[in-house]
């Protein structure tokens, strides 16, 4: 059997990526609503904004950082690229082009999710519906996860399926663990109080991880716990270290399954990743800065997309660079 | 059987003197539709419609759609689905297939003869401008020998039945012919849609058509000492066809390529894989000839490949359809193709073309400017730019202008009667009401020609319409064709 398409296997990974990153937005939307409840009555909605580093963006759209404004630019302006519905748009374009590989069923389901988004009205949008609204997003990028799963044959398509989906999360994790360490951080004084409990609550809650972190914490509620638990728990399937493993794994087995061992770069640069991430405990990204340490893990992961595209999406081949044929073509 | 009467959602109806799919004429219905008529009329209008927009419904989540995309957005568009069917009994068929496989044969003698010796020419049977003179005629492709000479791999034949019940064929179609996966489709709806319809009646199935259509491609390439590497390939997703190059692509298990996943060194193709450049030997492509490499012909193509030409005439890559074979189903040779079929297989046409004058010919012209107004006149090859004259539509103005721009020009011209299309009874807004339909069965044609036992129906929704393109109101129905 010829080994996947190029474009196709660039089309699945940023596909996955797509719709978890509107899974991200959704849950990520759903906490800072819950945040503006709990501090000081109006919150402030440009912290998203500067979560995402979409502060210049938005400026375009000549509205305030209201939160219809916000809720706005991130689920449903087709002119922000990274909204829900952009990335689901630009996921269904991908399902277009994949469908002579994935299932019917994924197709049918993606097509659906992207019809509702684009019938959905202002008010569908209010913060009073919005909850409603993320819990829907959500579940619906969850179902595309549970179909891909129970319908894709797995050839190599599955492997970057997987791999792009792992990689977006991790990445996601990050910035949801900066939204309430940098950006909500409290005043100094504020470090142990309610609010402060109240809002690594949230942050556990919208990861789906908060029982499961009362499991294993069943004492404490405190900030390095709970980036412990987030970050570097690998039992945690959202946190960043077990995504980071997941796409390991996966990478590495497609190289071996499909004839790719020689293709190393992307898998060495996933592979020294966990091995810090397991290395690292939260008091020590604490001590670095977690900011900073967070924003280095996006960095690495960008490293990782980049390799991939170079060694399997023939990104940089041209018409014009001449390259022989590999084994597989003899 | 004869003097049975439809007495339930039937009742009313009448295929207003034409010939009709299930009713054949007001003296006779044939028999091979009894059941079929039977069981419709047990239904009721309610229960069709519902049935018929759940059908619809699920064409539409299924994707078997194609996509008009406007500047903003796209949309996705199903092609109408008709749930009364059009049956064919098997002796109906026998004369489509033979008459199918005997065109492709002949079409295929012609194209590799005008690409070789030009013996046709030479006898004079068909005159040597009208092909070589003809847009479509590709020099590129003299002399080169194509896979048991076969130059159409695929083809589809644009069939109707006039009103004493025969069939004629209206067009050949040997470049990129589609409509096929609604062939498929339309039958798998009618599956779940209609069982109680189908049940015990003996429909052949189509189901196989990839299956069929992988097996006699890789055949084009055999000899090579490896399973040959075949792929589709296809515009890409802007193109209206792009669900049946997803469809076919599926059905064979086959890639479904774009022209940048390919390259071309050494005169040989490869597509580009996550392992690298992997070699492909056949090419089944959905891309005009005009558009398959720059460096050949459309130098302004971004939908081809660079090279492509140079390693099909190197032998390296099979390409279905052959290129050039657009000079095989222009209008103007379509009606010299019973001369043509005479001359290559000493046979007669077993489905005669509708009644063809050509206005180069002295009678023929006469014939056209004496009839003009009951007649259909059309320009043939790339002639043309005055477009269609319909006679019986035409003012006398226009009648007296197009006949002196036929004295002008007379082999720029080809005319024909109007046909009357058979109808079959369809679901409209106001009941079951007559609408005309043609057919278009798909040969597939490697070592030997195998024909789809079906084809595609096509339904001019709109009253009275005899157009029965998509672009124009036009929908499909199942195709039967009873074992």
């Amino acid at each position: 059997m010829n080994n996947l398409l190029a474009r196709h296997a660039e089309c699945i990974f940023w596909l996955a990526r797509q719709v978890e990153r509107s899974n991200s937005i959704a849950r990520i939307l759903d906490i800072n609503e819950t945040f503006s409840r709990n501090t000081r009555g109006e919150h402030d909605w440009e912290s998203v904004l500067r979560l995402f580093g979409d502060e210049q963006n938005f400026k375009t759209t000549g509205r305030r950082p209201t939160a219809d404004a916000v809720i706005h630019f991130y689920i449903l302006d087709d002119q922000n690229t990274s909204s829900v519905l952009s990335s689901i748009r630009m996921a269904r374009e991908n399902a277009r082009a994949l469908r002579p590989l994935i299932s019917t069923e994924m197709w049918v389901q993606l097509n659906g999710f992207h019809n509702h988004l684009s019938r959905l009205r202002k008010a569908d949008l209010r913060v009073e519906n919005l909850n409603r609204l993320c819990s829907y997003i959500k579940e619906s990028c969850q179902t595309h996860s549970g179909i891909t799963a129970e319908t894709l044959y797995r050839d190599e398509s599955w492997y970057f399926h997987q791999v792009g989906r792992a990689i977006e999360r991790a990445d996601q994790t990050t910035r949801l663990v900066d939204v309430k360490y940098q950006v909500l951080l409290p005043q100094p004084g504020d470090i142990g109080s309610p609010i402060d409990e109240a809002q690594w609550n949230t942050v556990l809650r919208s990861a789906a991880g908060f029982h499961a972190f009362r499991r294993v914490n069943p004492q404490s509620m405190s900030a390095p716990k709970v980036i412990e638990f987030m970050v570097l728990d690998r039992r945690f399937p959202r946190s960043v270290a077990a995504s980071v493993l997941v796409a390991n794994e996966h990478l590495h087995e497609l190289r071996l399954k499909h004839g790719h061992t020689a293709r190393r770069s992307a898998s060495n640069l996933l592979r020294r990743l966990a091995a810090t991430l397991a290395e690292d405990s939260a008091e020590d990204l604490i001590a670095r800065g977690l900011h900073e340490a967070l924003d280095g893990i996006q960095a690495e992961l960008a490293a990782v997309t980049d390799a991939l595209g170079r060694e399997f999406f023939l990104l940089t081949e041209t018409d014009d660079a001449p390259q022989p044929p590999t084994e597989s073509a003899a | 059987m004869t003097d049975w009467r439809p007495s339930g959602l039937l009742e009313d109806y009448g295929s207003g003197g034409f010939y009709c799919e299930l009713f054949g004429t007001s003296k006779r219905c044939p028999p091979h539709t009894q059941t079929v008529r039977e069981r419709i009329d047990g239904m009721s209008l309610a229960e069709v419609r519902r049935r018929a927009q759940a059908a619809e419904r699920e064409l539409f989540n299924l994707g078997v759609t194609f996509t008009v995309y406007t500047s903003r957005e796209q949309i996705d568009r199903i092609l109408p689905f008709d749930v009364i069917p059009r049956v064919l009994s098997a002796a109906e068929w026998a004369t489509i297939e033979q008459g199918v496989v005997q065109r492709v044969t002949a079409l295929n003698r012609f194209i590799e003869d005008v690409y070789h010796g030009q013996r046709i020419l030479r006898d004079g049977i068909v005159p040597a401008d009208l092909v070589l003179g003809n847009a479509n005629f590709r020099p590129q492709m003299r002399g080169l020998k194509v896979p048991f000479g076969n130059y159409v791999n695929i083809c589809g034949v644009d069939i109707v039945r006039g009103g004493d019940g025969r069939f004629y064929v209206l067009e050949d179609n040997a470049r990129t012919p589609s409509g096929v996966s609604y062939v498929v489709e339309n039958r798998h709806l009618t599956q779940r849609a209609f069982p109680d319809l189908m049940r015990n009646i003996g429909v052949r199935s189509v189901s196989n058509y990839g299956q069929r259509l992988a097996g006699q491609l890789a055949e084009l390439a055999a000899g090579e000492d490896r399973d040959p590497s075949v792929v589709l390939l296809s515009p890409g997703v802007y193109n209206s066809a792009y669900f049946e190059h997803v469809f076919l692509a599926r059905e064979m298990g086959v890639s479904l390529v774009e022209g940048r996943d390919l390259v071309v060194r050494d005169d040989h193709v490869f597509m580009k894989t996550t392992g690298g450049l992997a070699r492909v030997d056949v090419i089944y492509r959905r891309i005009d000839d005009d558009f398959l490499d720059p460096e050949a012909f459309n130098p302004a193509s971004m939908l081809g490949v660079r090279g492509l030409m140079r390693a099909y005439r190197a032998g390296n890559v099979v390409l279905a359809n052959a290129i050039g074979t657009g000079i095989a189903d222009d209008k103007a040779v379509y009606a010299y193709l019973p001369r043509i079929i005479r001359y290559y297989l000493d046979e007669e046409a077993i489905l005669p073309n509708v009644e063809t004058h050509i206005c180069r010919e002295r009678e023929g012209l006469e014939y056209t400017l004496r009839h003009l107004e009951e007649l259909v006149v059309k320009p043939v090859g790339e002639s043309g730019g005055y477009g269609i004259l319909i006679g019986p539509h035409a003012s006398r103005k226009a009648l007296a202008e197009f006949r002196r721009r036929l004295r002008a020009a007379p082999s720029n011209y080809i005319s024909q009667p109007v046909v009357q299309l058979s109808v079959c009874p369809t679901v409209t807004r106001s009941g079951i009401e007559p609408r005309h339909v043609d057919l278009r069965p798909f040969a597939v044609t490697g070592r030997s020609t195998w024909v789809l036992p079906g084809g595609l129906t096509r339904v001019a929704l709109r009253k009275g319409s005899l157009i029965v393109n998509s672009s124009q109101g036009g929908g499909s129905k199942d195709t039967w064709v009873l074992e």
